[in-house]
């Protein structure tokens, strides 16, 4: 099993660091795991991604020409990553900013309020722990508590403030993904 | 080393122990030779041989080691402030100078020494200036005073071709970096002395941990120069001053750099 | 340089982890010098290896070692001189506008058989070019850098446990032959996380009769590349080519992946060898027989090895983010032998899979076991890539 996901959106969304938390639960469901994001000036304000690949055997190519997921925070990552799309992925759109529809029908579409869930949730800033949420909980790329587990790996020691509004905000992710949670 | 001297007799003037016996390939009339000679007396007389890592530059007097009798590095061009940087800082224990001239130090390593300078490293620079590239024959040098030939000035420094001598001591002085700064001559015995002086402060300085030191010390190229040897001494004593006045441009003692390494 | 949160765990997480840890490329080779007893670290900011800097800022004056953010490049590799003079496990990185500034000193160490690791995690170029990872730098790792008659040691990672090892195969390399080494990674080596075994090698120092110590009881040593006289230069040289010459012959380091019954062999490394692993999956799975040449050392190049390997081969396809650098020395090493084809992206493109699949393909159908390749022939794979056969 192999399952590529590249995370789009603007910087500061915090996509970088929704691709670290699934690649830190696939560490801790001992899966392989790369993690590689765009990087250098479009990180500072435009548009940034990270592909993350998860596998049962050793990754080759960490650098994707054909994605089984793409979560889009912003519309131009939707309208970038969208064409590389496999048939019948699934597609996470951030529906508080994204008002265009996916141009394909070949596909699996999750359409969330990752701004308005992150703000129910506590912080504004956790739009991508949303998406991640739904991501996860529609595919079972991990499980939903090695999610958790990692978030306690990440945040939990030097920004334990922060950890109920990211908790709250995955929990959104995966309720909204339609999938019990899985304790 | 005489053997035997007779008791009328008292012996002042003897090769100082680090100062190698041999002869030298500078020309005749070369202030290297008085400054070699004053920087291994200095060295002898604060017991720093056995601990000092010596940085020798490009040019003339690339040959450091074959003259004074310390461990020495060779420097890429200009680079002799940011290899003494390196030595000192994971030799703490070290006295680390460099010997450089003013085309290495003024023009190709004027970077290397303004940050060595800013980071207040603990390092001694002696920067030996004789307005003019030596080795290569005789160019023009960043310190060239205006007026002065050389074979790429050869009408004479012209400050609309080629722009104004750099007086980068005074410059460096400004530095915070900076403890002690000086410029001395070896254009007469009585400036050979206050030049030696300025070599004992400037190293104490970098051995109480109060920063950067560096002398200036206005030298001679007869032969770049097209002078004979004491018309060369006159010059600098008469001319070459009227650019760079003599004496002590910073000495400050009291302050230590935020990060100096103790000791 | 991320908008999320700190993404690498606190600066003392030594004591070994159970588990495999997420580590960015740049931060884990950062980290391995460290382990490997690096003395002190000289840098100055670029991109795509900044975090090798910004982990030794940290890293290194909590464990009381030196560590300078230098003025330049320039500044950066000669206080790497200077503190290899004394005898210090020194390393520097930089990505390849400010290896060309480092290029001088390489020199001069070389000359001067001074031990460092230089890190160059390679981006697109010429001039400034990009930021994006490449491997333009091949030639000057493996042919250039300074001016002079030298050799360097050059290591290719192609993941990040591997860049670790190397690291430390680098110091030992460094002392043992008294010679710069250098790690030549791209920017996706440098930029990405995969999960390594947080355990290090320290390679046991060796007593360096040469370092500048202080002439304290003992004559005074010089650290120096001058030789002015020909017949004292000339034997310099000797020695030194006739250590590399050792280095050539001892330190050749290279894997291959699915070759017993390849018939196109593909030659990439680094991230192109990562790309041409999932290639040769995806080939294998449509029934064309594709494995892998993966070199490690690019200076010494495996070149014995590879003529081994290649023989009664179909076809070789050379993979690199450049237009066609490493493929110089496939040629050497081929020597005529037989087809050689080539994929490459430059400018910060990394190749795909699927071009990668479809470079093989096209070998495979230009070199039919009853047909002669026209040697002269030259196929426009798209617009993006060539395949040249020799």
């Amino acid at each position: 099993m192999q399952h590529a996901t590249i995370f789009g959106g603007f910087g500061g969304q915090g996509l970088l660091f929704a691709g670290h938390l699934l690649a830190q639960a696939a560490v801790l469901e001992g899966r392989d795991v790369s993690w590689m994001p765009s990087y250098g000036p479009e990180m500072r304000g435009g548009t940034a991604s990270c592909t993350v690949i998860v596998a049962d055997h050793p990754i080759g190519s960490p650098i994707v020409d054909a994605a089984d997921s793409v979560v889009a925070l912003n519309p131009p990552s939707l309208a970038k990553f969208e064409p590389i799309l496999v048939p019948g992925g699934l597609l996470v759109l951030n529906a508080s900013l994204i008002e265009a529809q996916p141009q394909r029908t070949d596909r699996d579409v999750l359409a969330l309020p990752c701004t308005a869930l992150a703000r129910i949730s506590g912080d504004d800033r956790m739009v991508s722990v949303v998406a991640l949420g739904g991501l996860v909980g529609r595919t079972g790329i991990v499980g939903a508590d090695a999610v958790r587990r990692a978030l306690s790996d990440l945040i939990g020691v030097k920004r334990p403030d922060l950890i109920a509004a990211d908790l709250a905000a995955l929990e959104h992710g995966l309720e909204q993904a339609g999938v019990l949670q899985r304790v | 080393m005489t053997t035997s001297t007779p008791d009328s007799r008292r012996r002042i003037y003897t090769r100082p122990q680090t100062l190698v016996d041999r002869s030298t390939h500078f020309c005749p009339g070369c202030g290297h030779g008085i400054i070699h000679r004053v920087v291994a007396e200095q060295l002898d007389e604060m017991h720093l041989t056995p601990r000092t890592v010596g940085v020798a530059s490009v040019g003339c007097s690339v040959f450091l080691y074959d003259y004074l009798a310390v461990d020495v590095v060779e420097s890429p061009h200009g680079r002799a402030p940011a290899v003494a940087t390196g030595v000192r800082r994971v030799r703490p224990d070290a006295f680390v100078f460099t010997y450089q001239g003013d085309g290495d130090l003024a023009a190709i390593g004027t970077a290397e020494i303004v940050h060595a300078a800013a980071r207040g490293e603990q390092i001694s620079v002696i920067f030996v200036n004789n307005g003019i590239y030596g080795m290569t024959g005789g160019q023009l040098a960043p310190t060239t005073p205006l007026g002065e030939r050389t074979s790429s000035s050869p009408t004479g420094r012209d400050a609309r071709q080629a722009g104004y001598p750099i007086p980068i001591t005074e410059m460096l002085a400004l530095l915070p970096g900076v403890a002690y700064a000086a410029r001395g001559s070896i254009a007469d015995p009585a400036w050979i002395g206050k030049t030696k002086a300025m070599l004992k402060r400037a190293f104490e300085a970098q051995l109480a941990g109060e920063g950067f030191s560096i002398v200036e010390i206005l030298s001679t190229c007869p032969v770049g120069w097209g002078l004979t040897p004491v018309e060369s001494m006159e010059h600098v004593a008469r001319d070459v001053v009227q650019t760079y006045p003599l004496g002590v441009l910073k000495d400050r003692p009291q302050a230590r750099t935020a990060n100096a390494p103790e000791g | 340089m991320t908008g999320s949160p700190e993404l690498l765990a606190a600066p003392t997480p030594l004591a070994q982890p159970i588990h495999p840890v997420l580590m960015k490329g740049n931060e884990a080779m950062a980290e391995a010098a460290i382990q490997a007893g690096c003395d002190a670290y000289f840098g100055y900011p670029i991109t795509p290896q900044a975090e090798i800097l910004e982990w030794m800022a940290r890293r290194m004056p909590e464990l009381g070692r030196t560590f300078v953010q230098a003025e330049s490049e320039l500044g950066a590799i000669n206080m790497a001189l200077g503190a290899a003079s004394t005898g210090a496990r020194v390393l520097v990185s930089s990505s390849g506008p400010g290896i060309s500034l480092m290029a001088e000193a390489m020199s001069y160490m070389a000359g001067s058989e001074l031990p460092m690791v230089l890190i160059n995690v390679m981006r697109g170029g010429p001039g400034l070019g990009s930021i994006g990872p490449a491997q333009s730098d091949y030639f000057q790792a493996t042919k250039g850098h300074g001016h002079g008659d030298y050799r360097v040691p050059v290591l290719a990672p192609a993941s990040i446990a591997e860049a670790m090892a190397l690291v430390a195969d680098a110091f030992e390399l460094a002392e043992r032959y008294r010679t710069p080494v250098m790690i030549l990674a791209d920017g996706v080596i440098g930029q990405m996380m995969e999960p390594v075994d947080p355990t290090y090698r320290t390679p046991p120092r060796r007593s360096a009769d040469w370092a500048l110590t202080g002439a304290d009881d003992r004559p005074p040593r010089a650290v120096r590349s001058l030789q002015l006289q020909p017949e004292a230069l000339e034997a310099h040289g000797r020695r030194l080519q006739a250590k590399f010459a050792t280095i050539a012959e001892c330190e050749v380091r290279w894997a291959g992946e699915q070759l017993e019954d390849a018939e196109i062999v593909i030659v990439a490394y680094g991230t192109s060898a990562r790309v041409a692993r999932t290639a040769i999956e995806r080939a294998r799975e449509d029934g064309l027989r594709v494995g892998l040449f993966r070199p490690i050392t690019l200076w010494p190049f495996p070149s014995a090895a590879l003529s081994a390997v290649a023989a009664d081969r179909r076809a070789i396809l050379v993979v690199e983010m450049s237009s066609g650098q490493m493929l110089e020395d496939v040629r050497l090493a081929i020597d005529g032998g037989f087809p050689i084809f080539f994929h490459g992206r430059t400018g910060g493109m990394v190749p795909t899979p699927g071009d990668v699949v479809e470079a093989a393909r096209q070998a495979w159908a230009a070199t039919g076991p009853d047909d002669e390749p026209d040697p002269l022939s030259l196929i426009e794979l798209g617009e993006r890539s060539s395949v040249v056969t020799r």
